[in-house]
Parts: structure tokens; sequence; C-alpha cells
């Protein structure tokens, strides 16, 4: 009783968080909304008792939502509601139902079809983070692996992007030497 | 599920809410206390003996105070942050065990709301949601130094959600477990056993990252002292402004139980000494925020961020690296 009553409750919230995230105009509300769904998703991996991917939906939702926080705070002023530019609303309103009709075909497609099937079986004995860990290191190491060197990559990528510079700090500079600095100086503290 | 675990939890959520709001605002009172002995003052005095109703006088004052929402602010984000920051804080604690069990009339009592198998990765999670309490606030208010705040309570969280987590891998190896209790029985042997003889780096690593998650001094940058209004709750007031401070000090008490059990041995045993032991662990880690405050002036933010990604980070996977060479030869 307890878990359909979760279910259903965290489901709302889940699906009104979302439609906000949508509908809104309003870059904080957007944002907001959007870190509290995904924090209510996680009460799903808990009902199903998969505590291990609960926990980590959280804490990698927390971490991925407060970094478009940052971009909010540099792109929008935050308190007051971004104005569209609509040029041809019609476009936008045939790609939208297009790109929404192919995802529930893609989810849908499987089920139908009746071909989703668990093909690895369920190690007993063992607990949440364990059998994770079981599956991660055995079926899919070559995408766990894939994943760790593209990201190993983005990150010195990044680093090679923001870390022009580096070696100066605008906090440290005196005032003179700031004024007669070239353009495109990146201050040390800007760049994480 | 029997009616008798649901009685049971309810007991528990209640118990652990009204104590550590009450330790919350005692917190206050400890704080001044000892902020004024370090500095030679006297600190509260005048309500109640040794100025201890101080406590229950700034409460009246602060939930009779009027709620003001100022102008321009997003309403319901600027009225729901303070809430966020309270409420994770005492969500955080669900998986804390904050006593060994005992048993009362006959029925074994186990002071923990929730036993799950990852707790120590929930309690973090969830602690640090708590952090979206300043960034939300500060950026729903139409102020710019309530932003700057907001935008160095995202750097200081971003950063050291890292150093937290890379510390405490190496520990975790250690156990091989996620469960607070199953870390608390690996050091049940007695002082010999504590994690942080195998573990001093990590433990010190962590410690610093307690500082920069709760918010307290040298990371206190989310209310910069400098700038003398405070951060993110300038334009807050009243009880929402006092539930920022219920957040912050349950934080503080909820973090020196996570690094009392990881890393000092929890409770040991389960006997009563043990469990004193914890108490008195937690009140020690709670006095050395004090203390750090009365000591330590704030760092720069651009200190912190050279300190978090220069210094910290690659001790703490140095240590990851080092602690698997060893478990593995």
């Amino acid at each position: 009783m307890f878990e359909a009553i979760a279910f259903y409750l965290f489901a709302a919230l889940t699906i009104v968080m979302f439609t906000i995230t949508v509908m809104t105009s309003q870059a904080l509300y957007a944002i907001t909304a959007m870190a509290a769904g995904m924090i209510f998703i996680s009460a799903f991996f808990f009902i199903l008792g998969a505590d291990f991917l609960g926990a980590i939906q959280i804490i990698v939702y927390t971490g991925a939502v407060m970094a478009l926080y940052a971009f909010g705070m540099m792109f929008f002023d935050t308190t007051r509601d971004v104005v569209e530019k609509r040029t041809n609303p019609q476009i936008v309103f045939v790609l939208g139902v297009l790109a929404a009709v192919m995802v529930v075909a893609i989810f849908v497609a499987p089920i139908v079809s009746n071909n989703i099937q668990a093909l690895y079986p369920i190690q007993e004995g063992v607990g949440n983070s364990q059998a994770v860990g079981m599956v991660l290191f055995t079926k899919y190491l070559v995408p766990f692996e894939l994943a760790a060197v593209m990201l190993l990559v983005s990150m010195i990528g990044g680093i090679i992007l923001a870390g022009k510079k580096m070696d100066k700090s605008l906090t440290l500079m005196a005032e003179e030497d700031i004024s007669t600095m070239d353009d495109g100086f990146e201050p040390q503290a800007g760049g994480h | 599920m029997d009616v008798a675990f649901i009685i049971e939890t309810i007991v528990k959520i209640v118990v652990i809410l009204l104590i550590f709001s009450a330790l919350a605002g005692l917190g206050t009172y400890f704080e001044r206390k000892v902020l004024a002995f370090m500095q030679r003052r006297l600190g509260p005095m005048h309500v109640g003996p040794f100025g201890l109703l101080q406590v229950a006088a700034d409460g009246i004052k602060l939930f009779t105070k009027e709620d003001i929402i100022p102008q321009n602010v997003v309403k319901p984000i600027f009225k729901i942050a303070p809430v966020i920051t309270a409420a994770t804080a005492f969500m955080a604690s669900a998986a804390i065990p904050f006593w060994p069990q005992f048993t009362v009339f006959g029925y074994t009592v186990h002071p923990i709301v929730a036993d799950i198998n990852v707790g120590i990765l929930y309690v973090l999670g969830v602690m640090a949601i708590g952090l979206y309490g300043p960034l939300l606030g500060g950026m729903a208010s139409a102020n710019k130094w309530s932003l700057i705040s907001a935008a160095r309570s995202a750097a200081i969280f971003i950063s050291y959600e890292v150093i937290s987590g890379l510390s405490l891998l190496a520990p975790l190896m250690m156990v091989g477990s996620l469960s607070l209790i199953d870390i608390n029985n690996y050091q049940a042997g007695g002082i010999g056993n504590w994690i942080v003889w195998s573990q001093p780096v990590a433990f010190i690593l962590f410690w610093i990252a307690a500082f920069a998650e709760t918010g307290r001094t040298p990371f206190h940058l989310v209310a910069n002292d400098h700038e003398i209004i405070d951060g993110f709750g300038t334009e807050y007031s009243g009880m929402r402004w006092g539930l920022f401070f219920i957040g912050e000090y349950a934080n503080m008490f909820f973090i020196s139980f996570v690094i009392a059990i990881i890393f000092l041995g929890g409770f040991g045993d389960g006997t009563i000494a043990g469990a004193i032991q914890l108490l008195l662990k937690v009140a020690f880690f709670f006095f050395f925020f004090l203390w750090t405050r009365a000591a330590w002036p704030d760092v720069r933010p651009d200190q912190l961020m050279w300190l978090c990604w220069k210094v910290l980070m690659p001790i703490a996977v140095i240590n990851i690296v080092i602690t698997g060479i060893v478990m593995m030869f």
C-alpha cells in the first residue's frame, strides 16, 4: 500500500515539475523545477529497492543542475522572464510534436513486441552496489571504459579551453597592471 | 509491513526532529559562549542563568517577527529556499545511526530511521541538496550581493563535493560497504582498529571538506563577512532567516556524527560506554567548528579554488591509488 501511495505521489510530482520546466518562461523556475524533478525520480529507485541507483541519481543530478544554475546566472537576469524570439511558431510546434512521438515510439516499441528480457541473472546474496559493480565490470565493461575515456578527453579539453594565462591571478595583480593588460584575459578563479 | 514498525519509525523521526531542532537552537548558544570565551568576552549573560534562556528569547523573536517578502524577488523560490536547507538537513539524518541498538521493555530499538545499504552515499547526497538553499535564496533575491553569494555557494559546492567524495573512497574501499553500520562494525575492535590510523590523509581531507559542505568559517564565503552584509540572507527576515541557521547547525551535528562514525570508530562495540564515546567525539567535532571560527579568518574565493583543485584533489586521488595498490598486494 505504501509503495502504491509513494509511487503515485512521486509520479504526479515528477510530471508536474517537468511540465513547469518546459512551460515556464522564467529561467529560475525552469532550473529549480528540473532539479526537483530529478530528485523526485530517485524516489522510484528507492521504491524498487535500488538504493544505490537512487542515491547516485540524487548526487549526480544535484551537481549537474548546480552547474546549470551557474550558466543561468551568467546568461539571464534570473528574476525576470526570458523573452523568447519566436519567428515561426508552426515549425517549432510540428518539430516538437514529431520529436515527442519519436521518443514515445522508441520506448514503446520493445515493450509492445515483448523484446525486453533480463539477460543477466540476479546475483543472490549480494547488496545493491555490489550487483551494479558486477554488471558494470563484466557485461558493460567496454561501454564503461569508453565513457571513462570520453570523460577524460572532455576534461583535458575543458582545462585547455579555460586554462589560458592561468599562471596570472587578477586578485594578486596591481591595479595599473590590470588596466594595461591585453584583452581576452581569463582570471584564475573563473576557470574551474 | 506491521503496525509496530510504522509506529516505531514515526516515533524515531519525531524524536530526531525534536532533539536536533533543540540542539540547533542550543548550538547558537554554544557558539556565542565559545566565541566569547576565546575572544575574552562574556557572551549572552542577561536572559536566564548564564544566558541560557537567550535561545528561547531568540526563538520567540524569530517566530514573531514579520515575514517580509521584498519587492522584485521571485516569490515561490524565495519562500521555499530556507525550507530546502532545513528539511534536507533532517532528511539526511535518516541514514545516520545515532546510538547503538538497545532494548527497552523487551523491545529492541535501532536508533536509525532507515538502515539502507548505501547509507553514506545517501547522507552526503541529501546533505548536498541543502546547499540549494543559499543558492536559490541568493538567486531569487533582487540583490546583487545575494547573487554573488549564490555564485560562491555554487562554486564551493561543485568543488568540494569532489573532495568529500574522493576522500571517502579510500576508507570505503577498505570496508567494502557503504552502510554506516557496517563501517562502524568494521572498527568495533577498539581504538587500534579505527580507520583514522590507516587513512589519516582521507580523514583530514574529509574534515576540510566538511567545513566547506556546512559553510563554516574558513570557507564561510556564502555569507561573506567582509562585505559586511549577510550574503544570500540579506533580504530574509524572521523565521525564514532562522530556518537557514537551523539547517546549518543541524548539518554541523550530522556531519560530526558522520566523521566520528567513519573515521573514529563510531559507537564501537555497541555498549553504553561506546555510545557515550560517540557523543563525546561528536561534541569534540562540533566544538572544533566553533574553535576554527574563533581562530581563523575566511580564505579568499580564489584561494579556496586553488586549495580544492590544485592541492586537495590530487592528494585525494593519490591516496586512492596508494590504498588500491596496498590492498591488492
